[in-house]
């Protein structure tokens, strides 16, 4: 900005009128007398080197508490030996995610199908074992890691039932549409709390003798199911953008249903979808903490249980403000994502 | 369709021209969509009838009961907050509506403080002073990026477990007292006169209401205007206020005393409660005030251009023009949000705060084992919810689509 802008700037955005003014200055002072001993609490009083307690001798936060427990922030009571496979599993997922937003990839398509499905089997022999690597049970998983593999897992259940639901819900077919509404609906209305509950308490008793359903995956199921009925409605908003056109031409052109769908109306009523998805995602991300209440701990429940370690008592404020500050990243880069990409799809139709 | 050409055109064999009919019958689309609906329903029905066989051997199994009648039994659970007058001794029906009754005191709670938090971030996050709007808008990208679980633990075990012994709480006027066991207020002895205030609140309602018709009446049939808006605010506004104080001097309180080492009289928020209120209330508006900024900003900049054209002054076209024409637009997606806190209040199991979902779902069912019945009727109360809700959503939808457009 130039300085004649600048001024400008002040004058209109700040200090319009003699009240602006005074709002401006009463902001001012309480922004002031917020920030600065939060900067102080959060940097230059805390503590950052140390190993113990001992260490932590400031006015300020005792960042030593984060950097003592950090692994079990990240991998909760995973096997030490065993913690190179969750790397891998990872980096692996970054890599993925890196290589299929890079237009230029050679055999995009292909490459997005293996990643959907045979890389989450993949990840999931690498994460609990088996054919010859040592397995860990999932009640040994915690912190972040648990965290992830709640959402990518019920995440990548709950886009393709979604999809499925929103086309049922439009479907000619009057029974196909009676029971996507009856699904969408009623998934809908309950808490997510309680259907974690319901999945956690009913799936061991509606199962064949002995087959037991383990307590991630129960989770996991009940999530999906909830995401997927808001999933549903998110897709239902793209099928609605669609103009009618499209299929009609297509119908012409003597396509099947199935092939209407994938070929001409997804691909473009998925797009239109997009932020509403992104945004239902975000909200799996946060609704994962609430596996807190079946005792599996994710991020949110390792940094709680930390509280209870009587060698760290009073590091509240440190565990939050860690746990917080990733979710707040983490969902806040999300939307920002989905922001950006929706501002370019509208440049390049020159809406 | 290549298939039935080469058919016609090939040898007319009984087999093939057999298969050939099949294939004419199953390309007739009436045809096809019954049969698609029929596999449906049979697989729908299969997969229920193998988990409705598969849980009912189980529970033989386990020993468990089933049917309604563990309701009417005693439930010998403890419920620490409760206005409901419940006692361990009392059923487990009173034991469930004591949980909804708490369910919905924080819902209620939460649902007014975040409306008005709501409007008021959201308007700011439309002023034109920039330090003003940025703060909101921090407010608003803060609490919406963050878990709710996050923040009713933050408040439960970050904030209140912090306060002070009531030795040493916050006192606001000397009446209300906050600390580590909860929040203190007085409550009235007798209700009378707060009655008698409520009866004239509902009257003076009633009044402006007729007043406002009346004046919209006279407005288009005349073409003079009467000042509606001051004397409701003077109606609805400044006369409640004098009842409820006047009803309230009549009164006598039970005020909240320190007595030993804590409060005695009064009424007692219990921590839980505060702090779920705080973090639903907080956390809602934020959505609040994004639904707010959303619908005053449909509004589209001709309309007000046109307005301020025809001379109206600031307050007449925020009244007149912009209010009539966002709030069609506001209210759907803020009932939904009323919607998502009252569902969202199930939080409170995580700090053990006697919701629906904490006695009944939680304790009830620890202590019966009667899990289907219980998930049922607890579903169930969330689903007539959501039902009326989504029912007023939609009547409310049709109305304003005719009177808008």
């Amino acid at each position: 900005m130039t300085h004649t802008s600048w001024i400008q700037f002040l004058r209109q955005r700040l200090f319009a009128t003699r009240v602006d003014a005074a709002i401006t200055l009463v902001c001012f002072y309480i922004v002031w007398r917020v920030s600065v001993p939060l900067l102080q609490w959060l940097v230059l009083d805390a503590t950052w080197n140390g190993t113990s307690r001992e260490a932590c001798r400031g006015d300020g936060a005792c960042w030593v508490f984060i950097r003592a427990r950090f692994s079990q922030f990240m991998y909760g009571q995973y096997p030490v030996p065993e913690r190179w496979r969750v790397d891998i599993a990872g980096a692996l997922m970054v890599l993925t995610a890196a290589l299929l937003s890079w237009r230029g990839l050679p055999f995009r398509r292909g490459a997005t199908i293996a990643s959907v499905t045979v890389l989450p089997l993949g990840g999931l022999w690498l994460l609990y074992g088996g054919f010859g690597l040592g397995i860990v049970e999932t009640r040994e998983w915690g912190g972040l890691m648990l965290t992830l593999v709640l959402t990518v897992y019920a995440g990548l259940i709950a886009v393709p039932l979604g999809i499925l639901l929103a086309l049922g819900r439009r479907s000619r077919l009057p029974l196909i549409r009676f029971a996507s509404v009856v699904f969408i609906e009623f998934w809908r209305g309950v808490p997510i709390i309680t259907v974690i509950f319901l999945a956690s308490l009913l799936l061991p008793l509606i199962m064949p003798d002995g087959f037991d359903v383990d307590r991630l995956a129960r989770a996991i199921l009940g999530l999906a199911f909830v995401v997927a009925a808001y999933m549903a409605e998110a897709v239902r908003g793209g099928l609605q953008a669609l103009p009618e056109g499209q299929a009609e031409a297509a119908q012409a052109l003597g396509l099947g249903y199935w092939r209407i769908q994938r070929m001409i109306v997804l691909p473009q009523a998925l797009r239109i979808a997009l932020p509403a998805m992104t945004n239902e995602f975000i909200s799996l991300f946060k609704s994962t903490t609430l596996v807190l209440i079946v005792s599996l701990f994710d991020l949110l429940g390792i940094a709680q249980a930390a509280l209870a370690d009587p060698a760290w008592v009073g590091m509240n404020m440190e565990a939050y403000v860690f746990a917080g500050a990733i979710y707040w990243f983490t969902c806040f880069g999300l939307s920002q994502w989905s922001r950006l990409r929706e501002k370019r799809l509208q440049a390049a139709h020159g809406r | 369709m290549l298939l039935g050409v080469r058919h016609r055109g090939g040898d007319y064999s009984a087999v093939s021209g057999a298969l050939s009919a099949m294939l004419t019958f199953l390309r007739d689309r009436k045809v096809r969509d019954i049969l698609w609906q029929a596999a449906a329903t049979l697989v729908t029905v299969a997969v229920i009838w193998f988990f409705v066989r598969n849980a009912s051997e189980n529970m033989v199994k386990a020993g468990i009961a089933s049917g309604f009648r563990f309701l009417w039994r005693d439930s010998g659970i403890e419920v620490p907050f409760n206005i409901t007058g419940y006692k361990p001794s009392d059923n487990l029906l009173s034991l469930l509506w004591t949980g909804i009754v708490n369910t919905l005191l924080v819902s209620a709670a939460s649902i007014v403080v975040a409306t008005v938090v709501g409007f008021t971030v959201g308007l700011l996050r439309l002023s034109r002073n920039w330090l003003l709007s940025t703060l909101a808008g921090f407010y608003i990208e803060f609490v919406r990026n963050i878990p709710l679980l996050f923040f009713v633990l933050f408040w439960y075990f970050g904030v209140l477990a912090a306060l002070p012994l009531p030795r040493g709480s916050y006192d606001m006027l000397g009446v209300i007292f906050l600390n580590r066991r909860g929040l203190s207020i007085p409550t009235p002895n007798d209700v009378s006169g707060l009655r008698l205030a409520l009866l004239v609140i509902i009257l003076l309602v009633a009044v402006q209401y007729g007043i406002a018709r009346w004046a919209r009446a006279r407005q288009a049939r005349t073409g003079r205007d009467f000042p509606v808006w001051p004397v409701g605010f003077v109606l609805c506004g400044g006369l409640p206020i004098a009842a409820l104080v006047v009803g309230g001097m009549t009164t006598t309180w039970d005020l909240p005393i320190l007595r030993g080492f804590n409060y005695r009289g009064g009424f007692v928020l219990v921590p839980e409660f505060v702090a779920l209120f705080a973090a639903l209330s907080t956390y809602t508006a934020g959505f609040i005030a994004e639904v707010v900024r959303g619908g005053i900003q449909s509004v589209r900049q001709g309309q007000i251009d046109a307005a301020k054209a025809l001379g109206l002054t600031h307050g007449r076209i925020v009244r007149l023009v912009v209010i009539p024409q966002a709030m069609p637009v506001i209210i759907p997606p803020i009932t939904s949000q009323y919607l998502n806190l009252i569902k969202n209040s199930s939080f409170g199991a995580a700090i053990a705060y006697p919701e629906i979902v904490a006695v009944f779902m939680g304790s009830a069912l620890v202590s019966t084992g009667q899990s289907i019945e219980i998930i049922a009727i607890t579903l169930g109360i969330y689903l007539v919810l959501s039902l009326s809700v989504s029912v007023f959503m939609n009547w409310y939808n049709a109305r304003h689509k005719l009177v808008t457009r």
